[in-house]
């Protein structure tokens, strides 16, 4: 079957295995090497792409959930969005959320994903009490923080190179409303950008638009929105209609014209330095889920993320340089994230640290791999690392460098034979 | 409480009409042979709606179990929706009357002997919906699965006169024509993209036209029109076809 994931790119011709049982995986397993476990596919580049994947998105039972304490036990093909459907009209939410809804419990484990909050609620992992995995060898583990923590800190985060995580018990958080107060935060420039970041630290939600086109002075003006849930009692949630992009753009569409006229619409749309807003939860967490394939307005050619995090003492020169770099080079990016991290959490593969972590969007077109290499060194020379989740191109050699417990991770997959029996793409360009 | 029997529960198209049902508010008869193997999916649909699911066991060839079946459901349901069907071996078919008699039997006669002992409580109570899943292949034979399709026939033609008869007594009969659904009976098969709808769609589909009143439903839309026109096409040129 021909797969892809949310980045169009690469696209590439795959065995895919579907099963019933816990003894049919095993004997999927048994007989298959090259196998890596298949989400919902929104991770950006080859994460989940390999010569065999086992498809776990037909796994998506509701398996208990406690009233008392939060505590929801799903398979692992389960979607959050599924999750919301169910839990928010009686006045639960996830812990943890990234910009999609559509994500499966199992892949926001693999990736140990973040939201806006992880300033303060740390990465998705943190909210999950134990999770099943079928390993190597075809048995199943049960695998807590305490119980198993090397299988722990190798599994989240660990970009399904470990095994296929079948069912997950993970903790919700209450809300007493679906609307959100937010406040938008008008800059001018970085040095704003970061002051604002730090003002409204104690906010639990919080993330930056950044126009990447500015030049000079205006570099890293932004619009950061925070928030928080309101407490009025007020619990919903209607699907909205969605509006689709039924077919690829030609490429020609998203050129640099494009991407400033956007940047601009959207900047210049906010007039004031602050205001005030009341947002439901798919407006304020899920903006881009509203319009369903947005990823084909790159066109054919497919797209990439590009993310990064710096160390907190090395982020303001680190981001003036990249969008500095970024801006000279005129290649335009849709979108532009900026976010403020807390402390990392010791999973080997997590991502997060403390610091800032930016994500630029770019289409795949003649040039971008030179110019994602370039800022890879700069990020490198800043101490800093790439998300592997949005990953499609990082070397062997600038990945290394950012992930200080590498070779744990290696010496753990080798020791459980996992090395052989779970690849991808990315962990045969990257060498994990 | 409000039931909705499901009848065929198994299949990915029962499931996920299932989960729109329930997620409307309804509580659930899943009935179904070997339906302990419905224990996963009955909790999984408890715990996202907190609604009733009961599972039932009911073979649609054993006709006459069927007055039985109906009679213990503890509390009668609010409409009954019937998703069993079976493909079937064209080719073996053509050669091996067992393998028709099967055809026949679970996509047309064991379903109208069902729907004849539901359809005369309704009528006596003057309230209830009755679906029946059927398919486009109803519409006009073709070589590669004719008996299939002269079952899918007989069962459009059942649910149209059902339509007729319990007008009256204010029973509303759906039939529902699915063109290419992605499921277990067709996976392997392949389909175009376009043409071919999830079962989580045909479920939405199906709620809507139900709670609608509407008497055909065509899932996706496109087939309404596509089968018009195959419909249409003079019988003399349609012999020669390999559509
Ligand atoms: C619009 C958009 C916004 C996003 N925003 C954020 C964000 O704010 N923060 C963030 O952290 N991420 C974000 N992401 C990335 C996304 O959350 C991750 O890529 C996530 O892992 C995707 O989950 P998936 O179920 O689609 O998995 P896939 O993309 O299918 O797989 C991702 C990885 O998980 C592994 N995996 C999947 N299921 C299992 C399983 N059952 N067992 C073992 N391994 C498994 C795969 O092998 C692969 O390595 C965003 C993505 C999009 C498209
Ligand atoms: N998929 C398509 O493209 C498509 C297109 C048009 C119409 N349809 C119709 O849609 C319906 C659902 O199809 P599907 O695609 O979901 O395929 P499916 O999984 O094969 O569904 C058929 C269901 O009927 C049940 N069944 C068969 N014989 C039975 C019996 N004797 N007693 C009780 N139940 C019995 C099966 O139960 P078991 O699990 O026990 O076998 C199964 O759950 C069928 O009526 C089919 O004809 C499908």
């Amino acid at each position: 079957m021909n797969l892809m994931s949310w980045g169009m790119y690469p696209r590439i011709e795959s065995n895919v295995f579907k099963f019933d049982g816990e003894e049919s995986l095993k004997h999927v397993i048994n007989e298959h090497s090259e196998l890596i476990p298949y989400g919902n596919g929104r991770s950006y580049g080859d994460s989940a792409l390999s010569r065999n994947i086992v498809d776990l998105r037909p796994k998506n039972h509701f398996i208990d959930f406690d009233e008392d304490n939060g505590l929801l036990h799903v398979q692992a093909g389960v979607m959050l969005a599924e999750i919301l459907e169910a839990f928010v009209l009686r006045g639960w939410f996830l812990k943890v959320t990234p910009g999609t809804k559509l994500i499966t419990v199992g892949g926001a484990i693999a990736s140990d994903i973040h939201g806006k909050n992880h300033h303060v609620a740390g990465c998705f992992c943190e909210c999950v009490e134990d999770f099943k995995i079928m390993l190597a060898d075809g048995t199943i583990a049960s695998c807590s923080k305490k119980t198993a923590p090397e299988l722990w800190k190798a599994t989240c985060g660990g970009m399904g190179l470990t095994g296929v995580i079948l069912a997950a018990r993970i903790y919700l958080k209450k809300i007493n409303s679906h609307y959100i107060n937010q406040t938008t935060i008008k800059t001018r420039n970085l040095k704003e950008t970061f002051a604002a970041f730090e003002e409204y630290r104690d906010k639990p939600y919080s993330v930056a638009w950044i126009d990447c086109l500015a030049r000079g002075d205006d570099i890293g003006k932004c619009l950061l929105m925070v928030g928080d849930f309101r407490d009025d009692g007020q619990l919903d949630y209607r699907l909205k209609p969605q509006k689709t992009i039924p077919f690829n753009f030609p490429s020609f569409a998203l050129n640099n014209w494009s991407v400033r006229a956007f940047n601009k619409l959207y900047y210049g749309r906010v007039k004031e330095r602050v205001t005030r807003q009341k947002v439901d939860i798919d407006t304020f967490f899920y903006p881009l889920d509203a319009i369903g394939h947005w990823n084909r307005i790159y066109g054919k050619p497919g797209f990439t993320q590009y993310q990064f995090i710096l160390p907190k003492e090395t982020s303001y020169k680190g981001l003036e340089e990249i969008l500095g770099a970024i801006a000279d080079s005129g290649k335009g990016s849709f979108l532009a994230v900026l976010k403020l991290y807390g402390e990392a959490n010791g999973n080997w593969l997590s991502f997060p640290m403390e610091g800032y972590s930016l994500a630029l969007d770019f289409k795949i077109e003649k040039g971008l791999f030179e110019l994602l290499d370039s800022l890879d060194k700069i990020v490198i020379k800043h101490l800093g690392r790439i998300y592997l989740t949005k990953d499609v191109r990082v070397s062997r050699e600038t990945f290394e460098k950012g992930y200080p417990e590498i070779e744990t991770f290696r010496k753990y997959r080798k020791d459980q034979n996992m090395d052989t029996k779970f690849q991808s793409l990315q962990s045969k360009r990257v060498g994990i | 409480m409000s039931y909705v029997l499901i009848v065929g529960a198994k299949s990915d198209i029962a499931k996920a009409i299932a989960r729109e049902y329930a997620g409307h508010g309804y509580d659930l008869y899943l009935a179904a042979r070997n339906s302990k193997e419905l224990e996963e999916f009955a909790q999984d649909i408890t715990v996202r709606t907190r609604r009733v699911v009961k599972i039932k066991e009911l073979d649609i060839l054993d006709y006459d179990s069927h007055q039985v079946f109906y009679d213990k459901l503890e509390e009668k349901p609010l409409g009954v929706i019937s998703v069993v069907g079976y493909l079937g071996d064209q080719k073996k078919a053509q050669s091996d009357f067992d393998e028709v008699q099967k055809i026949i039997a679970t996509n047309s006669t064991g379903i109208i002997s069902l729907f004849n002992i539901i359809a005369n409580d309704f009528e006596q109570r003057r309230s209830g919906f009755m679906v029946g899943i059927s398919s486009v292949a109803g519409d006009r034979g073709r070589k590669n699965n004719y008996i299939y399709g002269s079952a899918k026939a007989s069962l459009t033609a059942y649910l149209s006169g059902l339509r007729n008869r319990l007008y009256a007594a204010q029973v509303h009969v759906l039939t529902v024509n699915p063109g290419f659904v992605a499921t277990k009976m067709t996976e392997g098969m392949d389909l175009p993209a376009k043409m071919t709808a999830q079962p989580e769609t045909v479920a939405k589909d199906i709620y809507q036209a139900q709670q609608n009143g509407t008497n055909v439903l065509y899932t996706k839309w496109i087939w309404r029109w596509v089968m018009l026109i195959i419909r249409n096409i003079p019988e003399f040129q349609f012999k020669k076809m390999s559509i």
